[in-house]
């Protein structure tokens, strides 16, 4: 651990990292071991591009990152609490297991990528192919807010989770220009502020409008960006959201067709006790 | 917007999207399998009933006679193993076409089948298609009066392999005498048999245990394929290959941390270039527990990782598992033995990964598309040989272990692939072979007559972990067994001795090209 990087502060509680020139494998050496000391909040300054922030640790820390983190922000994450002050790049929250990431800007391609669990915040809009393959089961659902709009491929192939995106910031337009909306995707569930026309949806897409539960978790999840980012929740809520959701959990079941002779209606004729 | 979906007003998701089939219309397709039984011979016991899961056996109380549904036999032969009096046999159908060399039975099978349901034709198990296999052109060497060959019953030989990343050049401290170069993490496994991924889900719970009872019981490593691996298994992390594949179904950090070895899966043979579709009907709910996703869904792995479009990519996912587990493990990374595989490896081995496994035409599956199986990638032999050539040539070979798969049938395929240039070599169908498999390539049903490829409880209890574990160990031991006489009948007492050492490999049968594809001499030469 380069100690002259690393000032400590509150009896070590408090550590704050100069990052400058420091590769990603040094930097997140010094967040294992400050981690293992005990550090209940790391502030990281100068972060330019570092990839894999957050990952290896176990505990609930807070870690402030002042500067712009590198791809794979929180991959594979499980507990920790992230905020970001500047852009995150790609890949931010990969496969992240539990904790949370809150970005005060953008956020790159694949934001949320296979997700299991945990909750992100970006304050403004993010790439392509955002929540990608989210998953989710009994009480794990990760959960991504996106406070502006997303491009092509939003929730694609996604197998559980919730994506709210608030159209923040498309100005004057009320329209998302994402194409391939939920394409792929079998479980899982976006809400949108916005419109959308239909050819921008893929074909597994259904659109409904929230129910009352619904509304409740997303009035929790605008309440909580609004906390982070300083919005009022009215001012988002008073629009409408639409809600897209997959038509089939098994889109792809009819698509394929047995080379065994008997095999159609097998399953229903043969007793399974 | 106000566009309501049809079928959809509930704003829930249905379970199976609609078929296109228009018309209910009678089969043409004539039945694969005769089922004989001698009723001489059969004393009714109804084990046959029992056994087939595949409706293709009942008992007709009126006539008090047990009666087959032919068109329904897959042709396991589970029942005519557990007829405890003999009597069933089951035989081809004779489907006697006019003679025709080009449009044969199969051929005109699957035009009708797909003519019927308009569907992608989906089977199971590997290439069953003669292609070319260069095993069966290449002869070993043995040692004759210059050199004495060497007894493994009664001299040290030793088939112990270390995988992993081995350094350019190593310095020994010389106050101490030990090593002061840092060495990349290896593993060690006591033979260079492997067993090849089988995910949780296209396989039944036991299977997976069985494997990795059987890998611990020989120091060697199962591979978990892309399902995740059960609670219930983390006792076997020593002897565990954790797969993170484009579904990245059950990747957690506990996943990551109890396996030994981290393996990221591009391609497997059997299926290069497309991802897997685990069908519903094999979702239990253990096996949704173990992938994370809802019940009743297919499990679908995209074709790609969609955070790999590049080398410079697949360095980020392995450097993000190097750093999630802190450089304690080697990452192997997977790919469909393809025609570029020589160039792609290089890039693979540049891009920091510890381990390549390479995946040939001939590897199998739990469920492809007929047509992308029999189809698609090269025969492991030429990649082994172009691989291992082309890491060579670039100074790079050290940096990383081979480890082939597709096929291998015997302890001669597997001492001729490291001859041609592996380290090792993963195993799946034979594993599955010793615990009864028959190759009907009915996997994908989900209703496995022998307990193998099945997530049904009942079926599942047809393998008992403890038995199916001492049959896998069995036949990796008498492997090895062959691998140490095959060794020292060569005159070589290590196997390390033996790799890329393509002077033991003789062709028969190659053209000139072959040959030098597989960088080996003819035999007379």
């Amino acid at each position: 651990m380069r100690v002259e990087r690393v000032k400590l502060h509150d009896n070590g509680s408090v550590a704050r990292v100069d990052t400058a020139g420091l590769h990603y494998r040094e930097l997140n050496s010094i967040l294992r071991s400050l981690v293992a000391d005990g550090a209940d909040r790391i502030e990281l300054h100068g972060v330019a591009g570092q990839r894999y922030i957050g990952t290896d640790l176990d505990r609930p820390v807070q870690i402030d990152i002042f500067g712009v983190p590198g791809n794979d922000l929180g991959s594979f994450m499980d507990g920790p609490r992230v905020t970001v002050y500047g852009n995150a790049q790609d890949g931010c929250g990969n496969t992240m297991n539990h904790g949370t990431i809150i970005v005060h800007g953008l956020a790159g391609d694949i934001t949320g990528l296979s997700a299991r669990g945990g909750k992100i915040f970006i304050r403004d809009d993010v790439g392509y192919r955002a929540g990608v393959h989210m998953k989710e089961f009994g009480d794990k659902c990760p959960k991504l807010v996106i406070g502006g709009t997303a491009q092509d491929f939003l929730g694609e192939y996604m197998a559980g989770g919730v994506l709210v995106v608030l159209g923040l910031t498309l100005g004057k337009r009320t329209r998302h220009l994402a194409r391939f909306i939920g394409t792929g995707m079998h479980a899982g569930v976006i809400f949108l502020r916005g419109t959308v026309e239909e050819h921008q949806l893929g074909k597994e897409v259904g659109v409904a409008q929230p129910d009352e539960g619904e509304e409740r978790l997303l009035k929790e999840l605008v309440t909580e960006y609004c906390g982070y980012f300083e919005v009022e929740p009215e001012s988002i809520l008073d629009q409408p959201f639409i809600k897209l959701f997959p038509l089939y959990l098994r889109p792809y079941g009819p698509l394929y067709a047995p080379t065994h002779r008997g095999i159609q209606g097998l399953v229903s004729r043969w007793k399974v006790n | 917007m106000t566009v309501i979906k049809s079928n959809a007003e509930a704003g829930q998701a249905q379970s199976v999207a609609p078929s296109s089939y228009r018309y209910h219309m009678p089969s043409y397709l004539k039945t694969r399998f005769r089922v004989e039984r001698d009723d001489r011979r059969c004393i009714r016991c109804q084990g046959c009933v029992e056994q087939c899961s595949f409706g293709a056996q009942y008992f007709d109380e009126s006539a008090d006679r047990v009666e087959s549904i032919d068109p329904n036999c897959v042709g396991c032969h589970r029942c005519v193993v557990f007829c405890p009096t003999s009597a069933i046999e089951i035989r081809l159908n004779p489907v006697e076409y006019r003679d025709n060399a080009h449009w044969r039975p199969e051929v005109i099978e699957d035009i009708t089948r797909q003519a019927e349901t308009g569907g992608v034709l989906i089977t199971g198990m590997g290439n069953d298609k003669p292609w070319t296999c260069y095993w069966d052109k290449l002869c070993l060497n043995a040692s004759q009066v210059t050199n004495p060959s060497i007894d493994p019953l009664r001299e040290p030989m030793e088939l112990r392999t270390y995988l992993g990343s081995k350094p350019d050049q190593v310095e020994i401290d010389p106050a101490t005498g030990r090593l002061s170069t840092r060495l990349a993490p290896q593993v060690m496994v006591e033979t260079p048999v492997l067993f090849s991924a089988m995910s949780y889900g296209a396989v039944s719970i036991n299977v997976h245990e069985s494997l990795a009872r059987a890998a611990t019981m020989l120091g060697t490593l199962f591979n978990t394929g892309e399902g995740g691996l059960h609670p219930k298994l983390y006792k076997y992390g020593r002897n565990t290959i954790a797969q993170v594949a484009s579904g990245r179904f059950g990747v957690h950090p506990e996943y990551l941390d109890v396996a030994r070895v981290l393996e990221i899966k591009i391609g497997q043979g059997a299926k290069p270039g497309i991802g897997g579709h685990l069908p519903g009907e094999k979702i239990s709910a253990e096996v949704a527990t173990t992938r994370m996703i809802p019940t009743g869904t297919d499990a679908l792995s995209p074709a790609p990782q969609h955070d790999i479009y590049s080398i410079e990519d697949l360095s980020q996912l392995i450097y993000a598992l190097k750093e999630a587990t802190n450089y304690t493990k080697p990452v192997s990374v997977k790919i469909a033995a393809v025609h570029n595989s020589a160039a792609i490896a290089s890039g693979i081995a540049r891009a920091g990964a510890d381990i390549i496994a390479l995946d040939g035409i001939r590897g199998s599956t739990g469920a492809a598309p007929k047509i992308i199986r029999d189809n698609l990638g090269i025969p492991i032999e030429m990649a082994i040989a172009s691989v291992d050539q082309r890491l060579r040539s670039e100074g790079i070979r050290n940096r990383v272990s081979l480890v082939v798969a597709g096929g291998f049938r015997n302890s001669g395929d597997v001492t001729k692939a490291i001859a041609l240039g592996a380290d090792a070599v993963y195993i799946g169908t034979a594993a599955l072979i010793a615990m009864g498999c028959t190759e009907c390539q009915a996997c994908y049903t989900g209703r496995c007559a022998w307990g193998i490829t099945t997530t049904d409880d009942k079926l599942t209890k047809r393998q008992n972990p403890e038995i199916a574990a001492q049959r896998i160990a069995n036949l990796v031991e008498a492997w090895s067994h062959e691998i140490k006489e095959m060794l020292g009948a060569m005159g070589i007492n290590a196997i390390e001795s033996l790799r890329g050492n393509r002077l033991h490999l003789r062709g028969v049968g190659l053209s000139r090209e072959e040959a030098d594809i597989l960088g080996v001499r003819l035999a007379g030469e």
